[in-house]
Order: structure tokens, then sequence, then C-alpha cells
């Protein structure tokens, strides 16, 4: 805005923004505008759409003579899988403290890292371990079963082949 | 008559110009000349964008040996160790995960020198946090954070944050069996507000450990993303995060006046001992004029203007000297004992027992009763707690002397009996009777989150330090006992964590009792 030569102005009136004030404050609050959204956007960066990870799911065939309350685990996977009377039911080897990988031994389970340890159902025999190990979901297929992961079931769910 | 056969004269200028070649480029690349006299001594400095962090002249109360012991400048030192040795390092590096590992073996068993740099990189970054741990040690104990020097304390804390962050990122990088557990426990301490609310029950709309863990990893388990962001982090993101906060950290340095020093240092240093080399000797002139200034000799003859001495060289060559004492240390550390390398990582088989590096053992002691106290709870408590500390203690007495203010050694003193007594005392009960869970198998999880040996010890360590502050009328005193106790804390859990816990994390007096298969 302009001040119109001759118009009398009290130091006490109101002044009108300069030109340099308002270049000053559209180019802050465009730069902290830009800032935000720019951050908003990047912090979407970290989490990928796809998680790259391995499959979950997988097939086994349990040996034939394998007993009733002993684990079987697969090669490379954390699942202990059992089988008796009532069916067949797959136990996370996943411990629920920090994430180590339990050992089942004639009792259940022990852990490596902390010295949790677990009952054969999974359930907590001895801290620092939080919660039961998961129970996953289990399907007959012919001939075997597909054990997924990455679904957890209610403890006691068993599958009959 | 011809004129005898002179060049020209424009080629002459050319040859003169070319023989004066060097010395100019010299001469306007060092344009202050030789640190000979006060004033070049002075120009040295400012001139010089690297060392005009430093003032230009420094107390003689900073020289003494037993106000800074070195030990930011060794903590600097090894930083810059571990800089040249990790850029060479990544020459061969391979950031993927079983080319980790074998990249790592590559370095360690082919690569002519690699060991010794992979040896000498290990052990500086062990040097640089005991020293920086040491350096914040000795700031607390001469009551160096206090006014104006608070927040400088605080980029402090930043720094001890980063320097710990670098070195849990750089333990995954070889890929092997002690990197891949130590690493899927980090993550999952990371995870651990999920013990809070599990027990809550609101996992399933508010999980900021789920988010946590998964910002960490990239990923719901360790694998390339999680190498990948560990790598980004350890090579590039956290090194300039610490050389900006070092940059902050000198500077404020210098703007506070240098280090903190008693208000009677002056009277208390007296006169410097004979001639100081070289500035004090310089013959007083006899005329006080400017000129005198001018051309480098003082009229304060034998003090220097408020008791200081140029920088150069009395502080660089003290510097210099700590320098090359922890290059001296690391190097010999590095020829001594190799670096450790494990077999390929396993995802099916933890390594037993699996430990964190050294300084997180004291933490993973305390995990071992409850995921969240000893990887959330407790750490941010004490980083609040030290993040405090000069905003709390706004006293006079005893800035700049070691175990200054009310109660002092007497209160440190006491102070070690009280924090080694409790820490000792705890551990040895949970040790030998077990923690709650052992005795009622139901009880609810968040009843061990809040009652186990973690925050016991820390409430303890607190109710000690109130009432030190009630007795002595000071909260100096209160956080004299409260640093001394957590550091006796971490001592004990951190030894414990480091030599009395085997296969299972159960109790061994010594590793030679270990359960062999
Ligand atoms: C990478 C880590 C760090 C580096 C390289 C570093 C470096 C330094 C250096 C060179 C000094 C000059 C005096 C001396 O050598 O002691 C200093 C002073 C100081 N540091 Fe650090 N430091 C680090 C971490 C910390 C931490 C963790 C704290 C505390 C939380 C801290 C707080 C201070 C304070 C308050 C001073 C001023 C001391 C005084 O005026 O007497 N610094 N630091
Ligand atoms: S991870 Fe199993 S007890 Fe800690």
């Amino acid at each position: 805005m302009t001040v119109m030569p001759g118009t009398p102005q009290s130091r006490l009136d109101p002044e009108p923004m300069p030109r340099r004030d308002l270049l000053g404050l559209a180019s802050l609050w465009s730069a902290a505008s830009a800032l935000l959204f720019a951050l908003l956007g990047a912090m979407r960066l970290p989490n990928a759409a796809i998680v790259a990870a391995p499959s979950k799911s997988f097939g086994v065939t349990l040996p034939e003579s394998l007993p009733a309350g002993e684990a079987f685990v697969p090669p490379n996977r954390a699942v202990a899988i059992f089988r008796d009377s009532e069916g067949v039911y797959a136990v996370s080897t996943i411990c629920t403290h920090l994430g180590c990988v339990v050992k089942p031994n004639a009792e259940g389970f022990e852990c490596p890292c902390h010295g949790s340890r677990f009952k054969p159902d999974g359930a907590v025999a001895k801290g620092p371990a939080p919660l039961p190990l998961q129970w996953l979901k289990v399907k007959a297929t012919n001939g075997g079963f597909q054990v997924d992961e990455g679904k957890t079931v209610p403890a006691g769910t068993r599958v009959k082949a | 008559m011809s004129a005898p056969a002179t060049p020209p004269p424009a080629l002459q200028e050319l040859k003169d110009n070319l023989r004066a070649a060097p010395r100019r480029i010299f001469e306007t690349a060092f344009r202050s000349g030789k640190p000979t006299t006060d004033r070049t001594r002075s120009t040295f400095i400012f001139s010089n964008v690297f060392l005009h962090l430093h003032s230009v002249r420094v107390h003689r109360w900073t020289l003494r040996w037993s106000t800074s012991m070195g030990l930011g400048i060794a903590t600097t030192a090894a930083f810059l160790l571990t800089l040249i040795t990790g850029i060479l390092l990544m020459f061969y590096y391979k950031p993927y995960p079983e080319a980790a590992y074998q990249s790592i073996k590559d370095i360690h068993f082919v690569v002519p020198t690699g060991r010794f740099i992979r040896n000498i990189h290990r052990w500086a970054a062990n040097v640089m946090v005991v020293t920086v741990i040491l350096h914040m040690a000795r700031t607390f104990y001469t009551a160096s954070y206090r006014r104006p020097r608070e927040f400088n304390w605080l980029i402090g804390m930043g720094l001890l944050a980063v320097t710990l962050g670098l070195s849990f990122t750089g333990y995954l990088l070889p890929w092997d069996q002690l990197a891949y557990w130590a690493i899927t426990i980090g993550a999952n301490i990371a995870q651990s507000p999920r013990e809070v609310t599990d027990a809550v029950g609101i996992t399933g709309w508010f999980d900021p450990g789920g988010m946590q863990k998964f910002l960490l990893l990239g990923s719901d388990s360790v694998g390339p993303e999680a190498l990948i962001r560990f790598y980004l982090l350890h090579v590039m993101i956290l090194p300039l995060a610490l050389m900006a906060l070092m940059s902050v950290h000198f500077w404020r340095i210098r703007k506070d006046g240098g280090l903190a020093r008693p208000a009677d240092a002056d009277q208390r240093l007296g006169n410097p001992p004979g001639p100081v080399y070289p500035v004090f000797t310089e013959a007083p002139m006899k005329t006080y004029s400017l000129a005198a200034i001018v051309r480098g000799r003082t009229p304060a003859v034998g003090k220097g203007p408020e008791n200081t001495v140029p920088s150069m060289p009395h502080l660089f060559y003290a510097e210099l000297g700590v320098f090359m004492l922890t290059t001296l240390v690391c190097l010999a550390l590095a020829l001594i004992s190799d670096a450790p390398l494990k077999e390929l990582a396993n995802p099916s088989v933890p390594e037993n027992p699996a430990k964190a590096p050294w300084y997180f053992l004291g933490l993973q002691e305390l995990v071992s009763f409850s995921a969240f106290v000893g990887g959330i709870g407790i750490p941010l408590l004490v980083l609040a707690g030290l993040g405090l500390i000069p905003y709390l203690d706004r006293e006079e007495t005893g800035t700049g002397e070691w175990f200054g203010g009310p109660g002092g050694r007497y209160v440190v003193r006491q102070a070690l009996l009280v924090g080694f007594g409790a820490s000792l005392a705890i551990e040895a009960f949970a040790i030998r009777f077990g923690w709650i869970r052992e005795w009622y198998l139901a009880v609810p999880q968040l009843v061990v989150t809040i009652l186990n040996p973690g925050t016991i010890l820390a409430a303890v360590y607190g109710l000690y330090s109130v009432w030190l502050v009630k007795r002595y009328r000071s909260t100096r005193a209160g956080a004299l006992g409260l640093f001394t106790c957590f550091l006796c804390g971490f001592l004990v859990l951190t030894a414990i964590g480091t030599y009395f816990r085997g296969p299972n994390w159960v109790f061994y007096w010594s590793p030679g009792d270990w359960p062999r298969h």
C-alpha cells in the first residue's frame, strides 16, 4: 500500500504493513508449511507398503512315529508341532519376552536368553516372559499340514488329520 | 650500442613469480605467520576455521590436569580413530546379510592390515564409551554443569546417546550370531512398551512398541531391511549428528568462558611457577604503549591478562598429548586382542548366552526381570534425571571443584556404600530366591512390571537422595548421592551381566562352571 501524498499521518495511526515485512512473513510461513508437509510425507517412508519377509506359511508332513507330547520342529522354522489323541497343533517357539527362539525339552520349553520356561501348552512356567507362547493356525492338507506363522489361534485349538 | 642480452622484463617477472610460488602458496594458506609472539599466536587460532573453536587464550585453571583429566579430548580422539578406520573398513564392507558376514571375514583374514584396522575400530569404539562416561562423571563431580553451562550439559547427553547408538548399530554389521541375537533382543526391547499396553489391554489400537520396532527393523524380524537401516545409521546419520553436536559442544565451551573454575581460582593458583615458556620470558617494555601490545610484548608480565596463557602452544600441546596417549592405548589393545567374529547368523538357533555389548549388560540384567522396566523405563528415568540436574541444582558453592558442594566427599563415600550395598543386596536376593513369578505363577504381569529388582533399586536410590536433600538442605547433596548410587548400580549390574551370567542367563560364579555340550 502506498501512502497518499498529502494525507496527514499521526505516529499513533496503525502503520500499513511494509512490503518487506509481508515478503518476510510469506517466505517464513511457506518455508514452515513446506517443511511440515515434507516431514509428514517423509514419515511414511520407513513403513514399506509391502513388508519384505520370507513366507510365513509352510507345509509339513509329520513323521509317522511322532510320540504324543513330543515336539517336531521343522528345519529353519520357529514352530513346534505336536500330535496327541485330540489332534495336531502348532506352538510358536518365539519367546514372548524378547524374541529368542525357545527350545523344547521334557517339561515344555526353555528360553536360552533370560531363562523363561513354558509348559508344553505354552503357558508361562517361569518369568520374565509376560505372555504364553502363541498357538499358530494349522490346516490339514492331503497327507500333511499347512502351518501359518503369521496367524494365531486360541490356545487349545487342534486339528484332526 | 645494443643493450646486453637480458631477458625481457615480463619474462623475468614470470620466472621470479614461479620461483616464489611455493612460498606464496604457503603464506596465503597460513596467513598468520609463525606463532612466535602473542599476536601471531592469537591470529594462528582465530584465522583458522578449525582451531577457532578454541579461544585464543586459556585460563591456567583449565590446564590443570585435575580439572578435566583430558577426558573430553580423549573421547574426541577415540571418535576420530573410529572415523578414520571406519571409512577404511567401508572399502570392503557389504551391507547385505550373508555378504556382510563374508566381507567381515575377508577383512579379518584376507585384506592386508584389515584385521588391524578392524581391531582399532572396535577398540576405539569401546574406549570412546568408557571415556564419555568418565567425562560425564567428571563434569558432574566438579559441578561444571552449572550456570551458564546448563545447556552444554544437555548437548553432552545428546552426545552420550549418539555414542551409544553408534556402538549399538555397529554391533549388527558383522552379521554373526552375536550380532543377530543382540539386535533381535534390542529390537524387542524397543517393542517392550507392549508389556504394559498388553497388560492394560490397549495394544490393539495403541501400540507404540510395535511401531518403534518396525521403524527400526523395517520388517518384523531382523533381516536385510534391518541391516541396511542400521548401516545407514551407523555410517551416515549418527556420525553426522555426532559431529554437529560436537561442534556446538566445543563452541559453547568457548562462549561460556572456558572450563568451569572456582570463584577464587586466581588466588588458589598464585603466580606461575617461574617463567612460563615462551610467552612471559620476554623482557617487559619500559613504556606500556599500544605499540608494545601490537608487537607482541604484553604489559602484564608474569601474569597474562586474567591469569590466562595463549592456547597455542599451551592448550594445543596438552590436547595433542592426550590425543597421542589415546591412540597409543587403542593401538596397543588392537595388537593384543582381536575383535570377535562368531559363526554366521542363524535365525533359528539363538546364541547361548546371547549378550549385548558390555555397556548394555547392566540393562540386560534388568531386562531379565521385566523387559519394559529394564529396556525403557529405567533408561528414560535416568536420562530425564540427568537432564534435569543443572536445572534443579541452582546452587553456587563448589563449582569447579571435585566433589564440590554441601556434603561433598562425605556424601559421595556414603552414597558408594548405599549404591553398592543396595544393588548387591537386591541382586543377591533375586539370584538366591528368584522373583515373584517363581512364587506365584498366576500373578498379573503389571505387578511384576511395577515390582521388580530394577524398580525397587531405583526407588531406594531415589528415597536416599531425597533424604540427602532434606538433611543437607541442598539439591546438590541429593544429586551427588543419586549420581553416585546410579553409577554403583551400573557397575554392579554390568559386572553381573558380563561375568556371572551363563547359558539361559543362569548365575555362575565363573565361566568355568558353564555346562558344556
Ligand atoms: C562424544 C561425546 C563427548 C565429547 C567428544 C565431549 C567433549 C568435550 C570436551 C573436549 C570438553 C572440554 C573439557 C574436557 O575435556 O573435559 C567438554 C566439556 C564439557 N562436557 Fe563434554 N563431551 C562429550 C560428552 C559429554 C557428556 C555425555 C556430557 C554430560 C552429560 C558432557 C558435558 C560437558 C560439560 C558440561 C562440559 C563443560 C565442562 C566445564 O566447563 O568444566 N559432555 N566436552
Ligand atoms: S527372550 Fe526368552 S527369556 Fe528373554
